[in-house]
Formats: structure tokens, C-alpha cells, sequence
């Protein structure tokens, strides 16, 4: 694995440049400057352990390989991502999971990252244990920022126990209905006509929830229904082709977001932060975490 | 409030006044006494005049007047806080939020309620009793500290094992910006674009801006919940069965752990039924559904009888698990009833070196003859050494203050970190470095000029200099008088 004093040596200290993963949402967040050095960041697994629910990868793994290696521990990592996508990718996005009523989101997951700043210096944001509350989360800063304010390097990352049994199940029942029969289902979606509902837990549980289920019109579906990327923002509505998520209001589209309104004071904030992380703009020029 | 007698001849007191009112400003010895102090050890801090608003609007005139006149200010909840976060320096203004202290809006549809930062922790919870819902943060202090303060802090507690700590329970925040300016951070539905400014404000000790209305997620009440009381001979035995739990994969709701002298000191008046003759006592607490409850109680209790526990008892209703807990929250006053001063660290290791970690923290006490009683949330590493003493007795502050820099070495040397859930503070600042690099520290430092250029939002905290990263090594010491 690339080691990050040679991650670092790449980014280098002056020229413009951005750190690439798979490229799987390479489209959104603004347009990036033409002629800007690519950098990639280290790939491989460092360290699982399964004792701590902590796993140290290097952020330019894929999360399809990542959730294979935790597999084996029947562990996972609260994080989404189209296939092929990678942990940074999915970290520089903010990408959570449609679980995250149930497993968190993935502002939760990122413990720790070793990272490149814009003067090319690496520092270490967070720590390596699941409670941490020393100094200012940088780590909160680093996901969905789009790498505008440090390349992420290596991570440390909170896994989860994998749930012992999922279950799709579909049919007209409302939220209200949903949750009378169920408690903290991972998953309650809705394309504008059918609901979509999963559950996860222990395989008795979920039998009975089931059941219960049934009596509210729900029926189990033999594959998971097809869910695209989440879409920030907080409308209520149920996107066009899409699924707007009941519990939480969050939308899952393959549209692009519509463009937002950002108060004057955010954008001047906002502003502040990428000044002082990044003075001289050197970082993935042209990208804007707020037009993702 | 007491009326005033004299005219009011100080500018920035006649300024506050016409914001507020003469009732809710002060100037008086008795309150910048008062609030001079908070839950810490920390001694010297220095109030200036005290102000208590009651709305977004009355916070923000009260910075804005703090910008006019060049001052500095400290927000202040119910002063629980374990770092001195709340300690003013040199005569800030001091905001006090106890007054905003109003549930705004409670949705449980959405599973959101807006509350203003004084609302009492417990308050809230207990105000949706009956509804099936409740806030799932709840440190220990919870019956007095604010749910403003819990998010200056990003508190913990311990529930937070598998329902995470403040941060993953906020939604939304409208904050009082040290401009003056009001915003809001984070939304109640859905998820906003752009840089997590919540995210990254809950756990900032108070030094990026106040807090004036929360949205904070409410948390399903569970339909089956299980506490199970487990003793041991050896705190390691207690230890390891902690690492073993979470090594087959189960995360309970809460796995916390006390010591023989803790029991001793709580088990008299908590009749908690905590055994006397143990070295230690875990409690676990599982919930969810049924049949996974069922099946956590019986792997949990074969865990434990493999790793050496004497017994387990599972406690039959509500009101055994009220006083197994009542025990463990209660477990600080009745310490600090012990001997009149202590010193509290609160440092997470990883969780498989919990046993060889509280080892060594024996062995730092006894080298320096000190009494330590070892009450934590053993289920995410979070240790709560606590050394209690006499500091009248001469050279007992010095073994102290050694066997504290001893044992936060020994938790980072595990591969820990210095605060779980206190926070910096005052209290942990020379610390800091210990941790952080210089470059790690710059980071930080250029969030927070990002929202107070000025650094006037409780400055002096968190940050070994405060503004200055130039500065960080220059700082060796706690400063004089700044000290239990």
C-alpha cells in the first residue's frame, strides 16, 4: 500500500490538484478545473478488528471490497456507494446508507482520518477509539466537504454487527401503519404509490414482525427493490422515478438535486473554513460541497 | 434579583440592561461568584456581569453588545460540565441559558422535538413519557444538566453504547454566530448539501457560537428491556468479559462497570443490591425485541461465566432496574463524599485493553499513595479514574497532578484518547498536545477562527493557546491559581 508520506509527496504543495477514487459520482458537486494533477489515495485494507468494531483502511479502497473483508467478521460499515465506488468517495459525499434509520449515517462512521492538508503536511483529524470527544471534530468537517479542505488518506472507521436476518416487504400500508407493526425498521420507503419496508434484527424477531406486517397489506419481496443514490436536501416530496424515505425525509434519485438557497451567513462561514484550510484554493478546484 | 440601588454608571452593564432587563442582568459579587464555577476542579475562574435571555433575539443582542464593546463571553448552561468549559477567564460577559428552558415543538411523526438549550435533559424524557418516545443521551448528571450543554459537549452516557452520543440525536441547531449573526445548521428533515456545520458544532465546548433552539431526534422507547447485575472476583475477569461481548458481536445498550471501593461507597444508599464482597460489578443492559433480548441475556450470561463472574442476576421488573441504575448514576456524589477533593480523568482505550489499562491505573494510585475508584462506561472504553484526596494534606496536590499526566500517558499509549466525553475544557487543554501534533492542532485552530475570527466565544478553552497555534508548545503548565 501507498504509504501517506508518498500520498503526501503527490499532492505535493503548490500545484492545483484532486484525489479521484472510482469516479462514480465524478459528475456532481460543481465542475472541476480543467489541467489539475490527479492524485489517488492509498488502497488496502490496514487493520480489521472485530474486538474494537474499528477497521483502518486506506481511502482509496473500494467499499464493495471493504464490506467483503468485514464480512468475515459478520461486520460492516454504515457507508453507501454506487458499485465500484471507494471508502474516500463514499466519505468525500457523504454517502449513507438507506439503512440509516437503523445503522447511522456516515457523518458516524468516519473515526479518524490521516490526511493531506492544502500546505501538503499530513495531520491526523479525530482518534482511533468509538468515543472521542478530545478537541474539534474534524472528522464531521471532512465528510460530504467534496475534499475541498484535506485529501483523506487513511481512515479508521466504526463497524457495526451485521444483522442476523434482512426482509423486504412491500405493499400500501402508510408509515404510521408500518411503524405500529414494527419497531425501528431500517428502511421505510415509498415511490409515491407502494411502500417499501425493511427489516433487520434477529430472525425470530423479524418472523414475527413479518406476520404482523401481513395484517397491514405488506408482503415479503424475494429481491430488495432498486434504490439509487441519496439526494441531499430537504424536500418532501417523492422524487420522479425515485424513493423519498419516510422516516427520515431523505430522497433517493438518479436526477441530479435541484439547486438550493444558502443563506448569505452559511456561504460566508462556509467560505471562512475553505479560506483557512485551503488559502489558496489548491484543492479540488471547482468543487462545491454545497452543489451536491 | 436583588434590586440595584446604585445608578449604573458602566457602559457595557447599561447596554446589557436595555437588551434584557435590569432583572435579568447582574453585576453582583454573590452571582459572579457563582458563576465563576462549574462541576470541574477548576478554581480562579473570574465572571463579569451575568445575563440570563430568554430568547434567540435576546442571546443575539447580548453578542452583539459583547462585539460592540470588545468583550469577551461564556455560555453557560447548568454549570455540570466535568472541564471547566463553562469557567470564565477574565471577566467575560456570562450568558446564561436556564432560562431558555422551553420543549418549542414536539413531533412524533417525524421523531423531532425543538427545545430551547436550557431544557433539563430528564425534563424532556420525561415529558414524552407515555408517548413511546424518548432523547437517548443521558449522562449521568442528567436530572441538572441542559440539553445545550449536552450539545457544547457532544455528551455521552450510558445508553450512548449503541444509540451513540449527542451528536447522532441532533438534527438541527439555530445557533447564535459570534458575529451576532443568527443561523441555522443541520435541518429537521431531510439532509442538507454542504459542510456538516452541525455536525462539527455539536462537541465545540461553547467556543463557535451559542446555541438558541435544538432540533434534537427522539428515539423509539424499546418493547423489551433486560438488566443483568454481574460480579466478579477480579476487575480483569469484569474487564475481559466487556472485550468478549463485544467481540461476538453484540452491542448492548449499555455495559457499565464499577469498582469494589465504588460500591462501597454508592451500595449503602442506592440499596441498590450491588455485592459488597466483589471486586467489581458490570452492568450490562440489553434491549430491542423479545426473542433478540433473550438471546443477548443468554450469551451475555455465558460470556461472563466464562470469563470468571461469580453471578448473574437479571433484574425481574422497572423498579430493580431503576436501582441498579440509580446506583450507577448517583456513583460520583457519593465518591466525592469520601474525601473533599478529586480529580476525574476521562480518557477511552481500545476496548480489548480495558483490563490491562485499569491494571496500571492501580498500580499509578498506589505508587503515589493515592485512593482511585474506578466507575465507567466500560462498553466503549470510556475510564473514569477518579482520584480522591485531602489536599490539605501538603504534597498531595503534586502526587495528584503526577499520577493524572501517568495515567492519561498510559490510556495514549494504549492507542486512546484524552476525553470521551468531559471535553477539554480548561481542565485538559496541556494535555492536548500529547495527542495532537502542532499540524493536527493547526486544524483545528483553523476551524474555529472560521467561526470566531475574533476568538471571543468562550475563548481560552479547548485550545492550548487559544487563537495562536504559535503558541502551543510555549504552554507547559495549568496556569496559577487555575487549579483544584
Amino acid at each position: 500500500m501507498k504509504s501517506m508520506e508518498e500520498f503526501a509527496q503527490e499532492v505535493g504543495v503548490d500545484s492545483l490538484v484532486t484525489v479521484r477514487g472510482a469516479g462514480t459520482r465524478w459528475g456532481i458537486g460543481g465542475s472541476l478545473l480543467a489541467g489539475v494533477k490527479e492524485v489517488s489515495a492509498p488502497i488496502g485494507v490496514v487493520n480489521v478488528q472485530p474486538e474494537e468494531m474499528i477497521v483502518e483502511v486506506g481511502a482509496g479502497t473500494k467499499l464493495d471490497v471493504l464490506q467483503q473483508e468485514l464480512s468475515e467478521f459478520n461486520q460492516e460499515v454504515a457507508l453507501a456507494g454506487l458499485p465500484g465506488s471507494t471508502v474516500g468517495g463514499s466519505l468525500a459525499v457523504g454517502s449513507s446508507s438507506y439503512r440509516r434509520a437503523r445503522i447511522g449515517t456516515a457523518a458516524d462512521v468516519l473515526l479518524q482520518a490521516v490526511c493531506v492538508g492544502a500546505d501538503g503536511k499530513q495531520f491526523v483529524a479525530g482518534g482511533p477509539t468509538v468515543k472521542n470527544v478530545t478537541g474539534y471534530d474534524i472528522c464531521k468537517l471532512l465528510v460530504s466537504s467534496l475534499g475541498t479542505l484535506a485529501l483523506i488518506g487513511v481512515v479508521t472507521l466504526r463497524t457495526r454487527p451485521k444483522p442476523e436476518r434482512e426482509t423486504w416487504l412491500t405493499g400500501g400500508a402508510s408509515l404510521k401503519e408500518v411503524t405500529n407493526c414494527c419497531y425501528r425498521p431500517a428502511s421505510v420507503l415509498t415511490d409515491g404509490s407502494k411502500t417499501f419496508v425493511l427489516l433487520e434484527g434477529y430472525a425470530e424477531d423479524i418472523e414475527k414482525e413479518s406476520k404482523s406486517l401481513k395484517s397491514v397489506g405488506m408482503l415479503p419481496m424475494d429481491t430488495a427493490p432498486y434504490i439509487p443514490p441519496a439526494v441531499k436536501g430537504n424536500s418532501k416530496e417523492v422524487p420522479k422515478g425515485g424513493l423519498l424515505d419516510l422516516q427520515t425525509g431523505i430522497q433517493y434519485s438518479t436526477q441530479p438535486s435541484q439547486q438550493k438557497q444558502v443563506p448569505e451567513s452559511i456561504k460566508e462561514l462556509s467560505k471562512r473554513i475553505k479560506s483557512n484550510f485551503d488559502p489558496t484554493g489548491r484543492l479540488n478546484p471547482g468543487r462545491d460541497p454545497y452543489l451536491l | 434579583m436583588r434590586k440595584r440601588r446604585q445608578k449604573i454608571t458602566d457602559p457595557l452593564l447599561e447596554a446589557l440592561i436595555s437588551a434584557l432587563d435590569e432583572e435579568r442582568v447582574t453585576d453582583g459579587a454573590s452571582a459572579r461568584l457563582l458563576y465563576s464555577k462549574d462541576g470541574s476542579v477548576m478554581e480562579g475562574g473570574r465572571a463579569g456581569i451575568v445575563c440570563f435571555p430568554e430568547t434567540t433575539e435576546e442571546v443575539a443582542k447580548c453578542v452583539e453588545i459583547s462585539k460592540k464593546f470588545d468583550c469577551e463571553f461564556v455560555t453557560r448552561g447548568a454549570g455540570t460540565g466535568l472541564a471547566g468549559g463553562s469557567v470564565p477567564c477574565n471577566d467575560p460577559i456570562v450568558i446564561v441559558t436556564t432560562r431558555m428552558n422551553k420543549i418549542l415543538e414536539v413531533d412524533l411523526e417525524k421523531r423531532v422535538a425543538w427545545v430551547q438549550p436550557g431544557v433539563v435533559n430528564l425534563d424532556l424524557s420525561l415529558s414524552l413519557r407515555g408517548t413511546g418516545f424518548h432523547f437517548a443521551p443521558d449522562p449521568s448528571s442528567q436530572q441538572a444538566c441542559t440539553i445545550g450543554g449536552n450539545v457544547a459537549n457532544n455528551s455521552g452516557g450510558p445508553h450512548c453504547l449503541a444509540y451513540g452520543v449527542t451528536n447522532s440525536h441532533v438534527a438541527a441547531i439555530e445557533v447564535v454566530l459570534p458575529d451576532a449573526s443568527v443561523v441555522e445548521f443541520g435541518s429537521s428533515e431531510g439532509e442538507m448539501c454542504g459542510y456538516d456545520l452541525r455536525g462539527v458544532f455539536v462537541g465545540g465546548e461553547g467556543t463557535l457560537g451559542i446555541a438558541t433552539r435544538i432540533a434534537v431526534r427522539l428515539t423509539e422507547d424499546p418493547p423489551a428491556v433486560a438488566t443483568l447485575l454481574l460480579d466478579f472476583s477480579k476487575i480483569t475477569e469484569a474487564a475481559e468479559t466487556v472485550s468478549a461481548i463485544i467481540a461476538n458481536g453484540i452491542l448492548p445498550a449499555a455495559l457499565e462497570l464499577m469498582d469494589k471501593n465504588v460500591v462501597a461507597a454508592v451500595e449503602p444508599f442506592a440499596k441498590a443490591g450491588y455485592p459488597l464482597d466483589a471486586e467489581a460489578v458490570l452492568i450490562a443492559e440489553v434491549d430491542g425485541l423479545p426473542d433478540g433480548v433473550s438471546k443477548e441475556i443468554e450469551k451475555i450470561t455465558q460470556l461472563a461465566k466464562v470469563n470468571g463472574a461469580r453471578q448473574v442476576r437479571i433484574a425481574t421488573d422497572q423498579e430493580e432496574r431503576e436501582r441498579i441504575w440509580k446506583g450507577r448514576k448517583s456513583a460520583f456524589g457519593a465518591i466525592a463524599k469520601i474525601k473533599p477533593d478529586y480529580y476525574l480523568h476521562d480518557t477511552v482505550i481500545p476496548r480489548r485493553r480495558l483490563a490491562e489499562v485499569i491494571e496500571k491505573v492501580y498500580d499509578i494510585a498506589e505508587k503515589y499513595e493515592l485512593l482511585v475508584m474506578n466507575v465507567f462506561h466500560a462498553g466503549d472504553g470510556n475510564l473514569h479514574p477518579l482520584l480522591v484526596f485531602d489536599a490539605r494534606i501538603p504534597g498531595t496536590l503534586e502526587k495528584v497532578r503526577k499520577a493524572g499526566e501517568e495515567i492519561v500517558a498510559t490510556s495514549l499509549e494504549a492507542g486512546g484518547v484524552l476525553s470521551g466525553e468531559h471535553g477539554i475544557g480548561l481542565e485538559k487543554q496541556r494535555f492536548m498536545t500529547q495527542q495532537f501534533s502542532k499540524r493536527d492542532l493547526e486544524a483545528q485552530d483553523a476551524l474555529r477562527r472560521a467561526f470566531d475570527p475574533d476568538n471571543r466565544s468562550n475563548p481560552h478553552k479547548v485550545l492550548p493557546t487559544g487563537a495562536s497555534c504559535g503558541e502551543i508548545d510555549s504552554l507547559k503548565e495549568i496556569p496559577e491559581g487555575v487549579w483544584i
